[in-house]
């Protein structure tokens, strides 16, 4: 069975269409992405998923259970942890693992076994109040609340915007060993680095998908030669290169930029030839393997 | 003036009760810098920036920004700087014109400089044609950039950023660079914090703060040889774990 199946769904809010005629499925215990900036749809799909909004056009099933007729059986089965902090602020953090366990009828020494590494964490601060939290704290606390009743699947909506790269590192560290485990995750992010640590993903921009599949076959069909050039002045570098007739696009990536030539089977002596005659000091070019950012860029660009 | 310090910061402490959320932190920015905030997530960086904005009065220590005094003259300071995040920006319900007229206004701009002013970024930004609509209908792209525009449009010594690329789509985010890198170029001083370590490599010089303490602070190329770190994501994993 599919863990999720989303067939050709459509939500609009007035005249914005937030998401527009996406399909996708997920397999069980797969660590599934929606990959993409804010306004792409991530969170009103999550919210159709969970059957907090209702589509427009389209269907979806989550566990084989429809998300407008089953919703009740849905919201049983599901761990959802939205964007915004959804904890109770006044609630200490113990008593909000409680409250979120008793709702969904059980208790938190039932499924102890399954949010222990992450709560260890959070037990010397379990009396203080959710509000009182550190950022990563919070994120961990609503983590341990989502998982509480031990959900077949999880909706993780951003868990890791506006976190440090540390934190970042150790929050995945925990989703690969709740996979480990079985669930299946659905997660979002504007991060474009963290795709690679997903099974699969849909890139996506504007309520509609760029691409769904594995982050390698991504890559792979990356289209352009893509060349990273250093020199000692990067933004002399980059104006140069704007100019340069046969450039076809030059974006910064850290310390280099990255270039494709709209000639085909260009090699990079005949780029490095180019602006050595233009007095650029301390060049270095090199042929890259594009990441995901890359590949997104050149998908925005098609459309 | 080409080393004309526009923050200089020595022992910069601040304490809330027992806990020290900025623990003598001493750097200093000069002029037309991009200058690189960084740090973890409770590590003190918003105290920090706080301080320097004259919000916050500090515990102990000395610091002035754009020669100001960040204990007696923060009506001053807040007059010669800029500031744009993520979360506080434009007026959402009003237009694009109202908020460049308002902010304008607030920075004490002539009627004359606030309109040659609208007219320049609307050209520059290529939005002439929304200059009547309300903020909240345009893409969070445009936002950004005008945000950014609208932080700068008293010409500040300083322009304080706070995580301004959040969220953003990547074309948009590099467009945002150039913006930063212009500005620079005119002679205003950026500083700026971001969790994308990418844009960490585009910073002239940058800090890691860890537990209130200004933990490692050097050229990206620097920090990345002494931690012999490939990028700066590893350098920075290395400092704040």
């Amino acid at each position: 069975m599919k863990i999720v199946e989303v067939k050709n769904i459509v939500k609009t809010f007035d005249k914005t269409t937030a998401v527009d005629d996406v399909s996708f499925e997920v397999e069980q215990g797969e660590i599934f992405g929606l990959i993409g900036p804010d306004g792409a749809g991530k969170t009103t799909l999550f919210r159709m998923l969970t059957t907090l909004l209702k589509p427009v056009k389209g269907n979806a099933k989550v566990l084989g259970l429809d998300v407008v007729k089953n919703y009740k059986q849905i919201r049983k089965k599901v761990g959802y942890m939205p964007g915004r902090f959804s904890l109770y602020q006044d609630l200490s953090v113990e008593e909000n693992l409680k409250f979120f366990a008793t709702i969904f009828g059980t208790t938190v020494e039932e499924n102890y076994n399954l949010i222990k590494d992450i709560y260890i964490l959070l037990e010397p601060f379990k009396k203080r109040k959710a509000g009182k939290l550190s950022g990563g704290m919070k994120q961990k606390l609503a983590l341990c609340c989502a998982l509480i009743h031990k959900p077949d699947v999880l909706f993780l909506d951003e868990p890791t915007t506006g976190v440090d790269p540390v934190s970042r590192n150790e929050f995945w560290d925990m989703l690969r060993k709740l996979k480990e485990q079985g669930i299946t995750i659905l997660v979002s992010t504007p991060y474009m680095d963290e795709a690679s640590l997903c099974d699969r993903v849909a890139l996506m921009q504007k309520g509609k998908t760029l691409s769904i599949d594995t982050p390698d076959n991504i890559i792979r069909q990356f289209k352009k030669s893509l060349f990273a050039i250093h020199s000692e002045n990067q933004y002399e570098l980059f104006q140069t290169l704007m100019k340069y007739e046969h450039r076809n696009t030059v974006f910064p990536f850290g310390e280099f930029l990255h270039y494709t030539d709209k000639r085909e089977n260009i090699s990079e002596d005949e780029i490095k030839n180019y602006l050595e005659t233009l007095n650029l000091k301390g060049l270095k070019i090199k042929s890259v393997k594009p990441n995901i950012e890359d590949c997104f860029m050149a998908l925005m660009e098609e459309k | 003036m080409e080393n004309e310090n526009i923050i200089y910061a020595e022992n910069l402490t601040k304490k809330f009760g027992s806990f020290v959320a900025v623990n003598s932190i001493s750097f200093s920015v000069k002029k037309g810098e991009i200058y690189g905030f960084l740090g973890a997530n409770g590590a003190g960086k918003t105290t920090a920036i706080r301080m320097l904005c004259g919000l916050s009065t500090p515990s102990s220590g000395k610091a002035t920004v754009a020669g100001f005094d960040v204990y007696k003259q923060t009506e001053n300071i807040k007059k010669n700087i800029g500031y744009m995040s993520q979360k506080f920006s434009l007026y959402e319900d009003l237009t694009v014109k109202e908020n460049i007229t308002f902010y304008g206004g607030i920075y004490g701009l002539s009627d004359k400089e606030i309109k040659e002013k609208t007219e320049y970024l609307l050209d520059i930004l290529k939005i002439g044609d929304a200059k009547d609509k309300l903020i909240k209908s345009l893409p969070l792209g445009w936002k950004q950039k005008l945000a950014f525009s609208v932080a700068v449009i008293h010409n500040p010594k300083i322009v304080f950023l706070d995580e301004p690329t959040g969220g953003v789509d990547p074309l948009t985010r590099r467009q945002f660079w150039n913006m930063i890198y212009e500005e620079a170029s005119r002679g205003i001083t950026v500083f700026v914090t971001t969790h994308y370590m990418d844009e960490a490599e585009y910073c002239n010089r940058v800090s890691i703060m860890s537990d209130g303490i200004i933990a490692a602070l050097d050229t990206p190329s620097k920090l990345k040889e002494k931690y012999n770190a490939n990028t700066m994501h590893e350098v920075f994993v290395k400092i704040a774990r």
